[in-house]
């Protein structure tokens, strides 16, 4: 009854295209608009703004990214906090290097920067398939960080390739509080998601899907695989390159190439993994369930602990998280494939009949 | 020149080091197409099951017995509590179901063992053999060459088991053809714990080279890491590609180690140590530029 559609008649094509078609969910988005650009930042306190909002904003963006390209175009890609790393160390480098330019313009500089090295790292994606292509961008992984390390003109020179961002101006207003931080990454965070989600839909989403689905066929019915192939490494990386240069600025302030690790790209395939592949609302929930989930160990294990009187030592607990984790990821992949996004979406064809049973 | 092939042969015998831990993945994914990501933290468990059980005052036999015993229950375990569930999810799921598992093997192996690291004494020493050192003033590891003989008893064993046994013969039809291994009445699931079974022999067996040599500690896991550009060089499904992946990888890293960032110094200035992390992979990814599904890899023929 809540979530049904009925009565809504679409009379122009404008109607019939726009991006989100039902009444419901477009209350729906304006809502968490609402609540994301008035209310929270009402309520919220500093550490929520610092430890849990933006990193979430942060790593959705990446997950978006990643999801771009292994979830509509198919194409897997274990690389993705390297290419998060060139987006944070462009955006100093041209902040500090290129006199006056605006904070916004670094941003999408940095982008397309990762959007570029992401396309020379996808070249072999033409060739190489699957596992392979992998395990190739690997290279692309261990490559990129170790030459954020070993070449000093990329870090200014400091030791071991630490950089700590500069501060952030826009018409003159200094962004330094969590609350503005968080604002101007929610900002950006929301544009590129909506142009995402219009982007998919579009010609070249679906080129991008026909290819996932099946490249040779793809290639029959007169989708040309290269541009198609390499257009999709370029926006991932460039999504995967802004939220760098947002977890650099906005989150930590101070980033050393072995933060960009194999360890945090997994964390960010994980989060479209059990958010949903090929789903941009699951890049979200995916992005909140791998950040909060640790969050959430720390607080629940030593109440456990204390609840049935074990004496847990430190290193304990975090074997235990470690293990909690990994068998979530488990329990998730078993019990629903499709993610998180799936459950929303069963969740929308109950509240269609809901609270009535026919 | 002589250091030249010092190099080369140090090189060729830590490949046969990695080609140990790529085996236990060619394995698992030539029987149930699986990647199974896990092998490293495989690796950890099986070193540190026998360096457990040693501490508990077990002997080295019985504590290499142990092990497996560990090895091959985790194995099964494995393939009836997570992958069985998981059948005919597309590939990637099962790769990530495997990423899960290794977590939860790391998470799970210190709690009950202990991270601290240990030496794992096997009776083999790491040191020069006098007699190569003397005659022709070469620094070749004694331990290398018993770890190398050691991979090379364990291919041919593998290979016979493979060749001449009824399960060796199922596991090759498994292979081969699913549905059909299925309809002449192989049990799948059977064949499957077996090769969890024997990717867990494999794994105690790298482990107990690799935690006798640098020690058993969480380090261990990142064999995984080395393994893998080894077997995408050397094709996913081929035993033999990944021992000549893994000669090939391990000798023109260690050479490349030693003869490329002197190049790059005097090049750009500063220092360019540490290209081992990542020289394997590019080289791996330039060779798969020309033959895109690895050295022995099975070509893959697309139908539409």
């Amino acid at each position: 009854m809540l979530y049904r559609e009925a009565g809504q008649f679409k009379t122009t094509y404008a109607a019939d295209q726009q991006l989100f078609p039902i009444r419901q969910d477009r209350l729906g988005v304006i809502a968490l608009l609402a609540i994301g650009f008035v209310g929270v930042p009402l309520f919220a306190s500093e550490y929520w703004f610092s430890a849990i909002l933006i990193p979430f904003l942060v790593f959705s963006l990446a997950a978006l990214g990643l999801n771009i390209l292994t979830g509509y175009a198919g194409q897997l890609s274990l690389g993705s906090a390297a290419f998060m790393a060139v987006g944070a160390y462009a955006a100093y480098n041209f902040q500090l290097r290129v006199e006056g330019i605006p904070i916004l313009v670094t941003f999408i500089m940095a982008g397309l920067t990762a959007a570029g090295v992401g396309i020379l790292f996808g070249l072999p994606s033409l060739r190489i398939k699957g596992f392979y292509l992998a395990v190739a961008t690997l290279a692309a992984q261990f490559f990129i960080v170790w030459c954020l390390t070993k070449f000093p003109w990329l870090s200014n020179n400091s030791s071991s390739g630490v950089i700590s961002t500069q501060k952030m101006f826009i018409f003159g207003h200094e962004f330094d509080s969590p609350r503005e931080k968080y604002l101007l990454v929610l900002s950006i965070v929301v544009f590129l998601s909506l142009a995402a989600k219009n982007m998919v839909r579009s010609s070249t989403g679906r080129a991008w899907m026909a290819v996932r689905d099946m490249d040779v066929a793809a290639s029959v019915i007169g989708i040309r695989l290269m541009p198609t192939k390499l257009l999709a490494f370029a926006v991932s990386s460039f999504y995967c390159g802004v939220a760098g240069a947002l977890y650099a600025f906005c989150y930590l302030g101070s980033v050393e190439p072995d933060g960009f690790s194999l360890e945090l790209s997994f964390r960010i395939l994980f989060m479209i993994i059990i958010g949903g592949v090929g789903s941009i609302l699951g890049s979200y929930l995916g992005a909140a369930f791998i950040l909060l989930l640790p969050i959430f160990l720390d607080i629940a294990l030593p109440f456990f602990a204390n609840l049935f009187g074990l004496p847990f030592s430190t290193a304990t607990v975090s074997h235990i998280q470690v293990l909690v984790f990994g068998s979530l990821i488990m329990f998730f992949l078993i019990v629903e494939p499709h993610g998180l996004a799936r459950l929303w979406q069963i969740t929308k064809e109950k509240l269609r009949l809901w609270p009535f049973p026919h | 020149m002589n250091f030249f092939f010092e190099v080369l042969i140090g090189g060729l015998l830590s490949g046969v080091m990695y080609a140990l831990v790529a085996l236990g993945f060619v394995l698992i994914f030539k029987a149930s197409g699986v990647f199974n990501f896990a092998q490293g933290a495989m690796v950890y468990l099986a070193a540190l099951s026998v360096v457990g059980c040693m501490e508990h005052g077990a002997p080295l036999w019985l504590a290499i017995i142990l092990a497996f015993i560990i090895m091959t229950l985790f194995g099964i375990a494995t393939e009836k509590f997570v992958l069985r569930k998981l059948v005919n999810q597309p590939p990637i799921t099962l790769f990530m179901a495997t990423i899960g598992l290794a977590f939860f093997i790391e998470g799970l192996a210190p709690m009950v063992f202990g991270s601290e690291p240990r030496a794992l004494e096997i009776g083999i020493v790491d040191e020069p053999i006098e007699a190569i050192l003397e005659s022709a003033n070469m620094v070749i590891s004694k331990f290398d060459l018993v770890a190398s003989g050691v991979a090379a008893v364990l291919v041919t064993v593998l290979a016979l088991f493979f060749q001449y046994t009824r399960v060796g013969r199922a596991l090759r039809a498994v292979a081969d053809d699913h549905q059909a291994a299925l309809s002449i009445g192989i049990p799948l699931q059977h064949i499957w714990a077996i090769v969890w079974g024997v990717a867990g022999f494999v794994a105690l067996v790298a482990g107990m080279m690799w935690g006798a040599r640098n020690g058993v500690q969480f380090a261990l896991t990142f064999t995984a890491l080395k393994a893998l550009p080894v077997l995408i060089l050397g094709g996913f499904t081929s035993v033999p590609g990944a021992i000549v992946g893994g000669l090939i990888i391990g000798a023109s890293e260690k050479l490349a180690e030693i003869y490329i960032p002197p190049v790059m110094q005097s090049a750009f200035g500063g220092n360019f140590g540490g290209i081992e992390g990542w020289f394997p992979y590019v080289l791996a990814l330039l060779f798969l530029l020309v033959r895109p599904e690895g050295l022995f890899g099975e070509k893959h023929i697309d139908r539409v």
